[in-house]
Order: structure tokens, then C-alpha cells, then sequence
């Protein structure tokens, strides 16, 4: 389906415009998601922790541990197979539906390489990338409502979050973010492209393509979690 | 030229297309003609390779499009340009970049070469100061007039028109049936228009094939029609019926 494409600079313009609409276009949705999912788990996590036994550090490291595990990656690409799958889709799907795919096939062009290609790779380098952003603004989040809200202190979040930081809690949650990359791209772009019947026709790719792709994370979450941890 | 030779397709069962023998000449406006449903734009999707036919052959000059293999078959796709009924034009690209796209993709222009033989191309269609408009701010003619800008951009050997009138005013109708036939005689384009625009059929058609559900009815031209109109009923009921459409 997807080949050698015809020209690498066009290839590469593509792939950076791609990279613009997925990365930056994403930042604020993944900014103010991530920061309330930070917030939220630390208010969360005291509410829960009750016994004065136990060292308040420890809500730093949950947030922390709990934030590059699972919230960064996971609801960050949950977030992002609404926002970009959903877009891909619909871009794709117009582009089926208003003739302009075949348009490209009559002049020989690969369509899957030239509209599907420079998502996915777009994808596989942004989504990362937002990941880490993510963690960032999570844990930060996570830090200032405990500070603002008088539940820990800086010292007492910070320690915590150190205490228990392992390198391959990051690499494995870099690994989840490039394969639901792979999976939200790839398949918001299968969608889109096979899409038929007008209109509606567009809104019902769009709508497949955000609930496979977000069924496929959830499972691929387990998979991989399974397998590497 | 362009050669059909006892090209069948279907559809889950369902026969589209009955042994079609045809010959698309050079250098003229060769239409299709025939009711919706008849066949006429399945036909042209097998000739421009968006369908492939369960059996026959299509030959451009020769080489038998069904049997290419891949560069073959990108290097004759090179030589087709085609005029989609909706335009298809690329909505997030400007008309510049539109008509500039075939050659970006397949010839070794610099920028500046490029850009004058959009301006070429566009002032050939009769546009000119439209070039960072986008599509969604253009009218449907002039949408229909960029659609043969980017379709002879590169220098083709066969247009395809697919109703190429379709959604058009009567004026400029004419004025698209005008540019395309100058084209096609100023190019020697072998040129295929799909159309049921007996307006158009009358005007510029040189070579005309009646589709009847999906068989060739009837083949001559327009001198002939009149004449092969009285002869078959199919085809008097078509040309009458596309009057008062």
C-alpha cells in the first residue's frame, strides 16, 4: 500500500507541515489536560491516604510513578486519537469523497505514500514529544496543587517524586507513546481513506477512526505492560 | 489513440460494461454520450485506470494500459490529464500550487521555470490574478478552468473530461466547451469528454459514442447524429430527453 515516495523534498516539506499541525496544533489541549490530570491525581491520591503512618513524600512519587506510567502516555493519546485521528480522518475522508484521492492516482502518484506516510512518521516523532510534555506538566500540576493547596510541600512532593524514579519508567512510557502513535495515525489515515458515501460518509470514518484507534491504545496499553513490565 | 478492445466490467454481478470496442482519436474531442447509469463514467475510470476491467484491453498508442508494469504504467499516467466533474481540486493548496503540483511531483523545473509555466497555463484558461486565491474562493467555472490548467500542465498526450459542464450556467458552459476544444486541436490532445450536454455534443464533438446500458449503441459524428437520431430509437430518446433536462 505504501511506497517509495516520488520526491523527498516535497516528502520532507510534508512531513514537517504535518509535524507542525500535529505537535503545536496539540500543545494546548495536551498542556491543560495534563495539567489538571496532575492536579487531580494529587488531591486524589491524599484523599485516599489516610493513615498518618504513612510519609506524604509518598503522594509525589504516586503522581510521579503513576504520571510516566500511565496518565502521560495513555490519556495524553487518548486526548490525541479524538484530536488528531479524528482530523486525519476527516482531512483524508474529504479528500476521497471530492475526488481529489483519485485525482492523485490519475497523475500516478501513490495516494497512501503522499497523504498517509508523513502523518504517520509526523506522528511517531510529535506524539512522543507530547508525551514528555505531558509528564512535565503533569507532575508540575500534580506539585502546585499540593503546594497551593497546602496537602504537601515542595520538599515533601519533590523527594518523593526522586525517591522511586527508575530511567525505564520514561523509556517505557517513550515506547507506549511511539506505538500509539503508530496506531492512532495509521489508523485515522486507513480510515480516511477508505471512506465512501458523501458526508456522512466522512463523519462515520471519523468517528471509526477515533474509536478503534482509542480501543487499540487501551489494548496495546495492557500488551505492553504485560510484556515489559 | 486510445483503444478499447472487448472491455467488460461488473459490479458484484451486475454487468456494467458489455464488450466495448472503441477508438479515441488524436487531435479530436471524442464523447461519450449516453443516459446516467449507462455506463460512461465507469468507462472512463477504466480508461484512466481508477477501475480495471475484468477483461480487454486499453491501449494508449499501442501500449496496453491492463498489462504495464509499475514505471510503464506511472510514465503513461504522466501523459493523462484529467478534468474531474467536482474539479478535485486540492482545497489546501492555492490555484498556483494547484497547477504548480504535477509539475513539483514529475518534472525537474526550478521555481521560477515552474511559476512561469503556471502563469502559461492559466493565462491559456483565461485566468490571471487568481493565483493565491484558494478553491473555496473561486467560482465553479473558474474552478472547471484551473481543473484544465493543472490537467495540461505537464504536457499531456490525453485529456479526460468528465462532465465537464456539470453545475456550470449556460454561458460558461460554452465558454469551458470553447477552451477545451481549442485545446485539444491547438495539443493534438486525443481527448475524451463524458457528457450528456447535447449543447456540447453538437458543438464540439467530433467523434461520438452512444452509450446504451453499458454497450456501444451507436459511434459516428456530429453530422451523423442527426441523421443516426431518426434511425434509433435509443438515441432519439436520449437527445430528446436532454433537451428539456
Amino acid at each position: 500500500m505504501i511506497s517509495k515516495p516520488e520526491k523527498t523534498n516535497i516528502f520532507l516539506k510534508r512531513i514537517s507541515d504535518e509535524m507542525y499541525k500535529i505537535g503545536i496544533g496539540s500543545l494546548p489541549i495536551v498542556a491543560i489536560t495534563a495539567l489538571f490530570i496532575g492536579a487531580v491525581t494529587t488531591v486524589q491520591t491524599a484523599y485516599q491516604l489516610v493513615s498518618g503512618l504513612i510519609s506524604k513524600s509518598v503522594i509525589g512519587t504516586i503522581v510521579s510513578d503513576s504520571t510516566m506510567l500511565e496518565l502521560g502516555p495513555t490519556i495524553t493519546c487518548l486526548v490525541l486519537s479524538g484530536k488528531v485521528g479524528a482530523h486525519i480522518a476527516s482531512e483524508i475522508g474529504n479528500m476521497r469523497i471530492s475526488e481529489q484521492i483519485d485525482a492523485l492516482d490519475v497523475m500516478g502518484i501513490n495516494a497512501p505514500a503522499y497523504l498517509a506516510l508523513p502523518k504517520i512518521i509526523a506522528g511517531i516523532i510529535m506524539i512522543p514529544l507530547l508525551n514528555f510534555i505531558a509528564i512535565t506538566l503533569s507532575i508540575y500540576g500534580g506539585y502546585m496543587a499540593g503546594e497551593l493547596s497546602g496537602i504537601l510541600t515542595h520538599q515533601e512532593f519533590v523527594s518523593g517524586a526522586r525517591e522511586t524514579f527508575k530511567g525505564f519508567t520514561l523509556v517505557f512510557s517513550t515506547i507506549k507513546a511511539f506505538t500509539f502513535a503508530f496506531i492512532i495515525t495509521s489508523v485515522s489515515s486507513y480510515q480516511g481513506y477508505y471512506t465512501s458515501g458523501g458526508a456522512l460518509g466522512v463523519g462515520e470514518s471519523s468517528t471509526r477512526a477515533v474509536v478503534f484507534s482509542s480501543v487499540l491504545v487501551l489494548f496495546f496499553d495492557y500488551l505492553l505492560a504485560e510484556i515489559l513490565l | 489513440m486510445i483503444e478499447l478492445k472487448q472491455v467488460n466490467k461488473s459490479f458484484e454481478g451486475r454487468q456494467v460494461l458489455h464488450d466495448i470496442n472503441a477508438v479515441f482519436y488524436s487531435g479530436k474531442n471524442n464523447l461519450i454520450i449516453g443516459a446516467s447509469g449507462g455506463g460512461k463514467s465507469v468507462m472512463m475510470k477504466c480508461m484512466v485506470g481508477l477501475e480495471r476491467p475484468d477483461t480487454g484491453m486499453i491501449e494508449f498508442d499501442g501500449r496496453n494500459l491492463l498489462a504495464l508494469e509499475d514505471q510503464a504504467l506511472r510514465d503513461v499516467r504522466r501523459e493523462i490529464g484529467m478534468l474531474f466533474q467536482g474539479t478535485a481540486l486540492f482545497d489546501s493548496l492555492t490555484v498556483e500550487q494547484n497547477v504548480a503540483f504535477p509539475l513539483e511531483m514529475f518534472s525537474k523545473m526550478n521555481a521560477s521555470e515552474r511559476r512561469d509555466r503556471v502563469n502559461f497555463c492559466l493565462k491559456r484558461v483565461n485566468l490571471e490574478n487568481v493565483n493565491n486565491k484558494y478553491p473555496s474562493e473561486i467560482s465553479g467555472g473558474m474552478k472547471k478552468r484551473v481543473g484544465i490548467a493543472r490537467a495540461i500542465a505537464l504536457d499531456i498526450k490525453y485529456l479526460f473530461c468528465d462532465e465537464p459542464n456539470s453545475g456550470l450556467d449556460p454561458i460558461t458552459s460554452r465558454l469551458i466547451d470553447e477552451l477545451i476544444n481549442e485545446i485539444t486541436h491547438e495539443y493534438g490532445i486525443t481527448n475524451v469528454i463524458n457528457s450528456h450536454d447535447m449543447k456540447t455534443v453538437f458543438d464540439i464533438g467530433d467523434h461520438i459514442i452512444f452509450l446504451y446500458k453499458g454497450q456501444k449503441w451507436w459511434e459516428g459524428n456530429r453530422e451523423d447524429l442527426k441523421h443516426a437520431q431518426t434511425q434509433i430509437k435509443e438515441l432519439d430518446q436520449f437527445i430528446k430527453a436532454s433537451y428539456f433536462e
